[in-house]
Parts: C-alpha cells; sequence; structure tokens
C-alpha cells in the first residue's frame, strides 16, 4: 500500500486525521443530526480560523523568531474602525471594507518598519505594537458593541447547501495562496528566507523586500478577518480577537508548517482549523468542565507537534 | 615506531544509501606513528568510510578493528572518542554561540570545577599555537564572528587537542579547504611531528601536493572502491590523477590569460581615494589574493551589495550573482532539491506567466547536472544527498545559471576535486569570453594563474594591483606578509 505510506509522510495528514477523530467520536456521542450541525459550525468558525492562519503561516515560514502577535489588536481595531464608520449603514459597505483593508496595510507596515529601523525581534515588535493598536480601538469605541450593517451580518452567516458562503470564498483564497506559496517568485523567496536568510540575501532575494510584503500580508488578513467576524457575530467588540492569537499560531503548527521557517503547507489550516473546533466540541460534549478542556486541548496540541515534528526533523 | 598490528583494520566494508553504493567493500588500513593520505573525486566515497570509522554512520557490511578490537554495532561517537579516535569533518561542528574556549570545553568534560574557562582557555591557545604559530586568535572570541578559515584552524587544534582522554587518530577531512598557503604548510608540518611521536592522522584534500607531502601510506579511492594503495614516495602527481580517473591537464602557469581586452566603461569601480582602485571590465577574470580572513569576503559582500542598489562608494553597473564558499551559512538551502537550489537565482528569469516554470528549470537543470558532472541519480532529490564538492557545484551552477553579468566568488573550489576544477576553469573562461565579469577570491594561488589581474589583501584594504610580468607568485605572497615579517 504505497499510497497509504506516501499519505502518512505528508505533514497535514496528522490534522486531518485528527478532525475527522474527533468528528466521529462527536457523533458516535450524540448522533448524527448533531453531527451534521457542529459539523456546519465547524466549517463557519474554522473559516475565521483560516484566515487568520494563511497569513500567519506566512509569518512563521519566514524563519525563527518571525511571528505576527498583533492579529487580535488588528481584527478588533479593524472591525471597530469599519463598523463606527458605516455605523449600520448598507451603502457605507464598500468604503467600511476599503477601511478595514487601510486599518491592515497600516498595521502591517508599522510592524515592519518597528522591526526594520529599531532591529527589535518580530515577536516584541508586534506585541508592544498591538497594545498601541488596542488602546486606539478601546478609545474608538469605548466599551460598546458597534453593530454592522444588516447586509454584512446576512452575508457572513449566509449558506449554499449547507456550506457556508464565507467558507467557499476562503477556500478560492486558499487555493490562491498556495499557488503564491509553491509557484510565484514571492513564496519561494519566503521559503528560501525561512531556510537560510544569509543564503537567500547571496542568492539575490531581496529579503526585506520579503519581509514586509508578508507582515503586510498577514495584517491584512487579520483586519478583513476582523470585519467578517464583525458581521458574523453581530459586532466589534474589544475582545473579539482573544482567541485567535493562539488559534493562528496552533493552526500553522498542528497543519504541519514548520516552526523551524522554510517549509509550509495550507491543505493543512483547514484540517487543522476544523480539528481545533472539533476537538473543544467534543470536550463539551463528553461534558468536560472548562479547566480539563484547556489541559486536554493543551497535551493534545503537544503530542501533535511531538508526532509531526518527529516526522520533519528526518 | 611502527608495531605490528594496526591501529585501524577495516575490511570489507559496505554502504549503500537507497540506490546510492557509496562504499562497495572497502579494506583500509591505518598503522600506528604513520600519516594515511586518502584521494579520491568528490562523492568517490572518502568521506563515508571516514564516518563509518568514526561511529557516524554504520556500516551495512563488513568489520572495522581499532586497537584490535572489533567494534559492534552499538559503535557510535562517543565510543570512537573512547577509541581515542578524533574527526574534523568538511562541515565545521563548532557551536558558533560559544566563545573558542567554551567550545573546547564541550569536548573535553574532564576541564571542570572552578576555573574551567582559564583551563580551558590555556589548552586551546597552546595548542593553536603549536599548529599555527601567528595564529592571531583570541579564546575568548564568539566562533560566529570568526572567518570560516579561522574557525576551520580552530576546529583542528580542538581536535588536536589533549587533556585526559587519549588520542590515537585524528581524522582531518579537508582540513586545508579554507586555509591559506601558509596555514596549510604549517599544517603539514604538525602531522609530520605528530606521528613523529607515534600518533596515526588520516588526511583528505584535493591538494595533492599537501596529500604528497604529508602522508606515508595513500589510498586512492575511485566509485566507492579503493584502486590504489601504495608508500606515499611511490606516487607522484601524475600517478595520483591518473589513479583517481583523470588525465592531468597541462599545468598552466602564470600569465597564460593577462590582457583581455578591455571593452566599454567598468562593471564596477572601488572606492576612488583608494591607493589601489579597484576595477572590473566585462570579459576580465579578477583574482582577490592575500592570506584569508583579510577583508577578501567582506568586500565581495560590499560589491554584492552595491549591485543590488546599496548606495555606497563601490558602484556596480550590473546585476550580480555570489558562488558562496561558507557553503553551509552562506549558500544551501537544505529543506530543498538541487534543482530548486539552483534556481533560486533564478525565480524572475524563469517565469512563465505568473508562475514559475519548473518544467524549463529541470531541464536546465539536467544541463548543469551534465555540464558540471553532479554526482546524483536525480537532480530533483534534496541537496543535502550531494557530497559535499557536489553541493559546491550546484552553487555554481546557481551562480553561473542567472542573468548576472557579474560573477563573485567567495573561494568556491572548497572540497571540488581536480578533474571537476580543471572543468569548472574552463568554464569561468567561457564565461569571461562571453562579456561575464567576474571576481574570484581564492586561498589557492595555482588559481590566480587563472586570471587576467589579482588585488593581494592585508588588513582589509588592497596593498597591490598584480598583472602581466608581474603577477607570480613570489610577488602575491610578498605582498601579503609585507611588514608584518619585516
Amino acid at each position: 500500500m504505497t499510497w497509504v505510506s506516501q499519505l502518512v509522510q505528508k505533514p497535514w495528514v496528522w490534522a486531518w486525521f485528527g478532525a475527522v477523530s474527533m468528528w466521529v467520536i462527536i457523533t458516535g456521542v450524540s448522533g448524527f443530526g448533531a453531527g451534521g450541525q457542529v459539523m456546519s459550525a465547524a466549517a463557519s468558525f474554522g473559516t475565521f480560523f483560516v484566515i487568520v492562519a494563511i497569513g500567519q503561516m506566512f509569518v512563521i515560514t519566514l524563519g525563527p523568531g518571525n511571528v505576527d502577535l498583533s492579529i487580535p489588536a488588528c481584527m478588533t481595531l479593524s472591525a471597530t474602525l469599519a463598523m463606527k464608520f458605516m455605523n449600520g449603514d448598507p451603502g457605507l459597505l464598500v468604503p467600511g471594507f476599503l477601511i478595514s483593508l487601510g486599518v491592515g496595510l497600516a498595521i502591517g507596515t508599522t510592524n515592519f518598519l518597528l522591526i526594520l529601523f529599531l532591529r527589535i525581534p518580530p515577536i516584541i515588535a508586534t506585541l508592544s505594537a498591538s497594545f498601541l493598536y488596542q488602546s486606539t480601538a478601546i478609545w474608538s469605541n469605548r466599551g460598546l458593541r458597534v453593530k454592522p450593517p444588516e447586509v454584512l451580518g446576512d452575508f457572513a452567516v449566509a449558506k449554499v447547501a449547507g456550506v457556508p458562503i464565507l467558507t467557499l470564498v476562503v477556500l478560492v483564497v486558499t487555493v490562491g495562496m498556495a499557488f503564491l506559496l509553491h509557484r510565484t517568485r514571492f513564496g519561494l523567496s519566503v521559503l528560501a528566507v525561512g531556510q537560510n536568510e544569509k543564503a537567500a540575501k547571496l542568492a539575490g532575494i531581496r529579503v526585506e523586500r520579503v519581509r514586509f510584503l508578508t507582515y503586510l500580508m498577514c495584517a491584512v488578513f487579520a483586519s478583513v478577518c476582523g470585519f467578517f467576524l464583525a458581521g458574523f457575530s453581530g459586532g466589534a467588540a474589544l475582545n473579539m480577537g482573544e482567541q485567535y492569537l493562539l488559534m493562528s499560531i496552533a493552526v500553522v503548527v498542528i497543519g504541519g508548517t514548520s516552526v523551524a521557517g522554510g517549509y509550509a503547507n495550507l491543505t493543512g489550516l483547514w484540517g487543522a482549523s476544523l480539528f481545533m473546533f472539533l476537538l473543544v466540541s467534543m470536550l463539551n460534549t463528553l461534558g468536560l468542565s472548562a479547566g480539563y478542556r484547556l489541559i486536554v486541548t493543551g497535551a493534545i496540541i503537544v503530542a501533535v507537534i511531538v508526532v509531526s515534528g518527529r516526522k520533519l526533523a528526518r | 615506531m611502527q608495531s605490528a598490528a594496526p591501529l585501524v583494520k577495516m575490511s570489507g566494508v559496505e554502504k549503500n544509501f537507497g540506490a546510492a553504493r557509496a562504499l562497495t567493500g572497502v579494506d583500509f588500513e591505518v598503522n600506528r606513528g604513520s600519516c594515511v593520505g586518502l584521494v579520491g573525486h568528490n562523492g568517490a566515497g572518502k568521506s563515508t568510510l571516514m564516518n563509518v570509522l568514526s561511529g557516524v554512520i554504520l556500516p551495512d557490511e563488513g568489520e572495522v578493528q581499532i586497537g584490535g578490537v572489533l567494534l559492534d554495532n552499538g559503535y557510535d561517537p562517543a565510543g570512537a572518542a573512547r577509541h581515542g579516535v578524533r574527526s574534523v569533518f568538511q562541515e565545521l561542528s563548532l557551536c558558533p554561540n560559544l566563545t573558542v574556549a567554551e567550545n573546547l570545553r564541550i569536548s573535553h568534560p574532564s576541564i571542570k570545577g572552578i576555573g574551567w574557562r582559564k583551563a580551558a582557555r590555556k589548552v586551546i591557545l597552546d595548542e593553536l599555537d603549536r599548529i599555527f604559530p601567528g595564529h592571531g586568535i583570541s579564546p575568548d572570541t564568539e566562533v560566529s564572528s570568526l572567518s570560516i578559515a579561522r574557525r576551520q584552524m580552530v576546529e583542528i587544534a580542538r581536535a588536536f587537542s589533549s587533556v585526559t582522554s587519549k588520542i590515537e587518530l585524528v581524522i582531518l577531512d579537508e582540513p586545508t579547504s579554507s586555509l591559506d598557503q601558509n596555514s596549510a604548510a604549517q599544517l603539514v608540518d604538525f602531522v609530520r611531528q605528530f606521528v613523529g611521536k607515534g600518533g596515526s592522522v588520516i588526511l583528505i584534500s584535493h591538494l595533492l601536493g599537501e596529500i604528497l607531502d604529508a602522508s606515508d601510506k595513500i589510498v586512492v579511492m575511485r566509485d566507492g572502491r579503493s584502486v590504489a594503495v601504495d608508500e606515499a614516495r611511490n606516487f607522484n602527481r601524475a600517478r595520483l590523477v591518473r589513479d583517481m580517473g583523470d588525465v592531468l591537464a597541462e599545468n598552466s602557469e602564470f600569465g597564460a590569460r593577462s590582457g583581455a581586452k578591455r571593452e566599454g566603461p567598468p562593471v564596477v569601480t572601488g572606492p576612488a581615494e583608494d591607493e589601489h582602485q579597484l576595477v572590473l571590465y566585462p570579459g576580465e577574470i579578477v583574482g582577490f589574493a592575500g592570506l584569508s580572513g583579510h577583508g577578501q569576503t567582506e568586500m565581495l559582500v560590499r560589491i554584492f551589495e552595491a549591485a543590488q542598489g546599496a548606495r555606497g562608494p563601490i558602484v556596480a553597473t550590473d546585476r550580480a550573482a555570489f558562488v558562496a564558499g561558507d557553503r553551509q551559512t552562506d549558500g544551501i538551502f537544505p529543506l530543498w532539491s538541487i534543482t530548486q537550489n539552483i534556481f533560486v537565482s533564478s525565480l524572475e528569469r524563469l517565469k512563465k506567466g505568473l508562475s514559475f516554470d519548473f518544467e524549463r528549470a529541470e531541464r536546465e537543470a539536467q544541463d548543469w547536472q551534465s555540464r558540471l558532472s553532479v554526482r546524483t541519480a536525480d537532480m530533483g532529490n534534496n541537496i543535502l544527498s550531494l557530497s559535499g564538492g557536489n553541493q559546491q557545484k550546484a552553487l555554481f551552477a546557481r551562480a553561473l545559471g542567472s542573468d548576472a553579468g557579474i560573477v563573485l566568488m567567495d573561494d568556491p573550489m572548497r572540497g571540488v576535486d581536480v578533474g571537476t576544477k580543471q572543468e569548472v576553469y574552463e568554464i569561468l573562461a567561457e564565461e569571461a569570453a562571453n562579456g561575464r565579469a567576474l571576481i574570484w577570491y581564492t586561498t589557492e594561488t595555482d588559481e590566480l594563474k587563472h586570471c587576467d589581474r589579482v588585488y593581494v589583501f592585508r588588513e582589509g584594504k588592497i596593498v597591490a594591483e598584480l598583472s602581466g610580468d608581474a603577477l607570480n607568485e613570489a610577488n602575491i605572497l610578498g605582498a601579503s606578509f609585507e611588514k608584518e615579517d619585516a
């Protein structure tokens, strides 16, 4: 069975294997009806994980020390400013979206400039900058939930044959991003920088330009995610991005992207997103309390990293 | 000094990596108090054989005895150390984030207690002084800030240093590939002293003169077999080359190339206020000489950056490609195939629409494989499956396959075998004839014979420009050492 052994070699297989196992357990405990519902919910929530994880994946692939910790703040600020501007008016949807994009571009640029000119590690730069972004969001909305225009809310939850439209859109984006990563000059440059930054520079790759575009892309994905998440969850709230920091990193790593940089794949992001959502659902189904749920989640993430890390080390 | 039983006796050693047969039944012996020279092509199996001897890999078949003890399957590098076997491999093994003295401490756990730092400092410094007098290395320097030549010296000194552990045999795999001629000669002298006192050395080198000077016995390997074993005095350069399976090209002389026509404006100009201003014209091969670590690599990097548009005193008017000599740090993308490693510098040129044209890259990679005789079954294999010299060929292909008009070479022949070197020399001459401008930093004086002009570096500055009749070994050495030895 060569195709089985080949499949097991793929680093993204474990995420999908995990997702399917979780779903089987949930369905086994609660029946097919509940299984279908939970799958639909997983698609909805998983889509938002995937959006931010795509950006984070490119950043992590740049190599050790590269990670964007400003994702939650970026989502919050983007959603807050856009929702406030539109103030529920469907006619302002397009300029509202552009504001959201603008926030992403501004944050990505700021992050990169901090890294470049202050020569501080990306982890510190994005973490400290995110206090700035979060404060701006607090100052702007003063703790209120700003409602989205109804059209946006409807679009964010709309489904075709049980599949959320947003999921389909993000699936198409994922395919595009896979092309970008594996076949274009930019993507190949990211992979090269992640393997050996010095060699990449001497091979003629404009390392800082690549880094800039990568952080820019990550921030834009986060801001767009914030925009649609505000529509999905009925408004922009200050804590809306909270779980997305850990989630973006966990999804990337469980999805089989190398934490050491230079190797990435998009197939695993979907598997890992569904897995993370279904894992929590399964623990809920089994009736575990919040404390146990966190412990089991943490243990499973560690286990996945150990298993997949061993494969990559070969 | 030689006792009857050999120190090392390897018989019928076989090793396969997948379909590739790296060793096909090799017998190999080293006597006490002798130096064995080991020569052969890139990928002939020299490094694999040494990896077996030092416990890094287990052989598929065959026996290894050290000091009359048959080694079993549990043999590993720690076991090798217990038998007194030390190794200096091509890919350096020092921890870059630690100082020279701290690195010594890692391989000598017996240095401990309060004041270990002082003890370690003394041990490594004494050994460096013994092998490379005038080395200029401080034991408190962090290894990452040393040039590759100095790292190599530290690695060698560490292998020869003894605290409490015994030291019977030192394996030197391409120890001089980054050293300049002076330090390399110091090492050969030291090896003779060491074997004079009863130690044993296995020396792998592509510099045949070095092998002939240092060895008592020479073993020639080809395609995973040992094809000739004889006393060193029965060999000469011609026989070595013949046994390796090559024809010795006519040994070119200085001045063979000088006087290429200069057409049009220079593509590189250095700072005008320099006493010897750096200029490079299309069609020229310009050499950088001098003792290693005197600013040659830094100059190449500055030219490279100028070609990328960095503002500064150096002006470069064409694109540049860089051939790294320190391939682990500056060259290799370890997760990628040979093909991808070659075309990372041609991402723009090999575009088809929005996408990179992988099919065309594969076709061109196959051309490079035959042109540079890269030893692999498939250019789609991972780059690390190649031996060191073959990895270097891929880096050459990367630079020559790009569309850059300026090619900067940072001592690029490290670990490349004699036959391939001859081919590369010819390719470089062709590239120059096609209008490319090449700068070639080398630690081997003989290679400067293939240059039109040579700049000699000392302490970060160009101290001489030699061309025509003035370009000869005496002048190069003279300019490298001036004032220091006066």
